[in-house]
């Protein structure tokens, strides 16, 4: 297992390198000056002549790249002008947001995804597989934006002064704090360093500060908040998921060791989750992990459609603001996460199924 | 042909031991018309196929009109259908008027023909580029397929919208730098279809006849091994198309893809979206349009893979 692990992070180096050359070659091709491109159209000769000194901008195409992975590397995307802030802080203060957000939607995607799937594959042909696969045929049609917008309109206006109201923007209502769970536990954390980023991060997660300082106004407030993005966001995938689990099982419960299992008087229930659903399983981690690119892809619009200041929101924001040194940041920042986010899906597939470890 | 045959022929066809021929298409037909989904699918588009080609005749304003001054409507204002009850003093606008006081309806109809071309041209592209990448890589091999293949895995290790986003970013926002956008993420998808078909016949006793007659590279390829990659290419490009064209409007509604007044879907829904709660019709009706074309394409695309592939017939039936 540790040799297929190591053998697999080896083998993703050349895309992460890849990555990072063909980011540094985009924000090369910038049509114009880079410096401008990326310091803003109204920076002064000066400021740029510092900064492309600072950057290496002067140096040869090759030296450029060097200077550039090690940035990376370092961490450092440089600093956003219109923030004046470096733009590593801007996405770790926003990343907690999309983080929650993705995770939120892929929990609905999953567990309601996967069941229906199952029932459809066992209860084959029946009207709840005929109505899951037109539903799950609609849902992987539906554009994020628009499903946001709709839900957002029934959900906020139509159903107002009803139990079922929910906002349509934003993450708290106005009026309820949320007091970080280090405070509420008494415990001092220091003004800066890595202990204070990671308190930081995690309490810009509403749902899991509120957990963990049992805070349950807060949390209901958070939920309440998240469930209409999450449900835009988890639709997509949802679907997929849906598909796949109905796909994959109908295949399985085909097999003869299905049969037999059937035959040597097991009852049906223990067939399906021991010998049929286990085996199931394979086909959909693989769609689960494809379907995280489409989540990341897709929070760029339910965060613009919510309010909702995650990276995705910012990425919107920068692009109107023509702020191109943040959308070239982001790209790197999503596009090793989406790397690393394949790794794990690989690894747990190699734990799920032998056969692929010893290949 | 005497009556006791044409008997026998018919009791065979009936217990499904038919003496005719029956061409590779026909089947293939038989089992798409078998697929209600499928059938569907193909009504939808040939819906959207004839409302892209009479736009001009079907709707009842010029699309890119501003109705001030010609008409007593006001801005955003809600549908008016005569036939549903409004005022026939009122000019019927069964869409609604949008922002700029145009006709919802009939910009919604030019719509159709753009996403239509939007889909066809973007997956054109990537399959021409993504069959030739392919198929060099897959027939030469060695370092030229390491090469192309790799830098395949790059593009598919970003999520596809956000490459998109930023290589719209550098190119400038507008229709044709979002299609080439699009057209470039789906490269890979095409070239590892096409790759895997060749490998897959490379070796094959009669790529090595022709070969031995004396059949150049180029021969080959295009008419002895491309072909097996055909079916897969129908299907992947059909479903391509219906992601091309949800991509496509979701760069219009960042602002990215096709600029006003182009009467684009995704822009027309990017523009009116602050206005969700006031003017919902102006909303409803785009994404609407976008789905049902989206829909059509992947339930065709779902229909034609059953068809074609029959190994997977019996999973999804």
């Amino acid at each position: 297992m540790t040799t297929y692990i190591l053998r697999r992070i080896f083998s993703s180096l050349p895309v992460l390198f890849g990555i990072l050359f063909a980011t540094f070659a985009l924000a090369r091709l910038i049509p114009g000056d880079p410096c401008r491109a990326i310091l803003g159209e109204k920076a002064t000769h000066q400021a740029c002549e510092i900064f492309i000194h600072e950057h290496g901008l002067d140096k040869p195409i090759l030296h450029q790249f060097v200077i550039y992975v090690g940035e990376v590397a370092r961490g450092d995307f440089g600093v956003s002008f219109r923030f004046s802030k470096p733009v590593a802080e801007l996405i770790i203060e926003r990343l907690p947001t999309t983080i929650e957000l993705g995770l939120s939607a892929l929990f609905l995607s999953v567990i309601v995804g996967i069941p229906l799937g199952v029932i459809s594959a066992i209860r084959h042909n029946s009207w709840i597989d005929v109505l899951t696969m037109v539903w799950a045929n609609i849902g992987v049609s539906m554009p994020v934006f628009w499903l946001g917008l709709m839900l957002a309109y029934v959900f906020a206006l139509l159903l107002k002064d009803t139990p079922f109201w929910l906002p349509p923007s934003g993450r708290l209502t106005a009026g309820i704090v949320a007091v970080p769970f280090t405070t509420v536990w008494g415990v001092q954390v220091p003004e800066t360093g890595f202990g204070r980023n990671l308190v930081d991060f995690i309490t810009r997660m509403n749902v899991l500060n509120a957990i963990l300082s049992a805070n349950w106004k807060l949390l209901g407030d958070a939920i309440k908040h998240l469930i209409l993005p999450s449900l835009a966001l988890s639709t997509i995938p949802m679907a997929i998921i849906a598909r796949m689990a109905r796909s994959s099982m109908l295949e399985v419960l085909g097999q003869d060791y299905v049969r037999t299992a059937r035959a040597k008087g097991l009852p049906y229930f223990k067939v399906v989750t021991k010998h049929a659903f286990r085996n199931a399983l394979l086909p959909l981690v693989t769609v689960i992990g494809l379907s995280l690119g489409g989540l990341m892809g897709g929070a760029v619009l339910t965060e613009t459609i919510f309010g909702l200041s995650g990276i995705g929101r910012m990425m919107y924001d920068s692009i109107t603001a023509r702020d191109y040194g943040i959308v070239q940041a982001f790209t790197v920042v999503i596009a090793i996460v989406f790397v690393f986010l394949n790794l794990i899906v690989d690894i747990s597939y190699a734990y799920l199924d032998p056969r692929i470890r010893l290949e | 042909m005497d009556k006791t045959t044409s008997n026998q022929v018919a009791k065979l066809d009936a217990e499904g031991l038919s003496l005719k021929s029956v061409s590779l298409w026909q089947t293939t037909w038989r089992r798409f018309f078998r697929r209600k989904s499928a059938l569907v699918g193909l009504v939808m588009l040939g819906i959207l196929v004839f409302v892209a080609l009479t736009a001009e005749i079907i709707a009842p304003y010029d699309p890119l009109e501003v109705l001030i001054g010609k008409e007593p409507v006001k801005m955003r204002q809600a549908p008016c259908i005569h036939l549903l009850g409004c005022p026939a003093d009122q000019p019927q606008h069964i869409m609604g008027v949008d922002g700029n006081v145009r006709d919802q309806f009939s910009r919604l109809l030019y719509g159709a023909r753009l996403s239509l071309m939007i889909g066809f041209s973007t997956v054109t592209f990537a399959i021409v580029i993504g069959t030739v990448l392919g198929a060099v890589a897959g027939y030469f091999g060695g370092w030229v397929d390491n090469v192309i293949m790799r830098v395949m895995d790059v593009l598919l290790a970003f999520p596809e919208l956000l490459l998109a986003i930023a290589i719209v970013s550098v190119l400038g926002p507008g229709l044709i730098n979002a299609l080439l956008a699009i057209g470039i993420v789906s490269i890979p998808a095409y070239a590892r279809v096409v790759r895997a078909s060749v490998l897959s016949v490379r070796e094959m006793d009669y790529v090595s006849a022709t070969r031995a007659l004396g059949g150049d590279n180029f021969r080959i390829l295009f008419n002895r091994i491309l072909p097996n990659a055909l079916t897969p290419l129908i299907v992947r490009g059909t479903l391509g198309i219906a992601g091309a064209i949800i991509d496509a409007a979701a760069l219009s509604f960042l602002g990215l893809g096709a600029q006003p007044p182009t009467p684009e879907w995704g822009s027309m829904l990017g523009a009116e979206r602050n206005q969700v709660f006031t003017a919902p019709h102006l909303v409803f009706y785009p994404g609407f349009a976008i789905m049902f074309t989206v829909l059509s394409f992947n339930l065709l695309g779902d229909g034609l893979r059953d068809a074609l592939d029959p190994r997977l017939a019996h999973v999804s039936k």
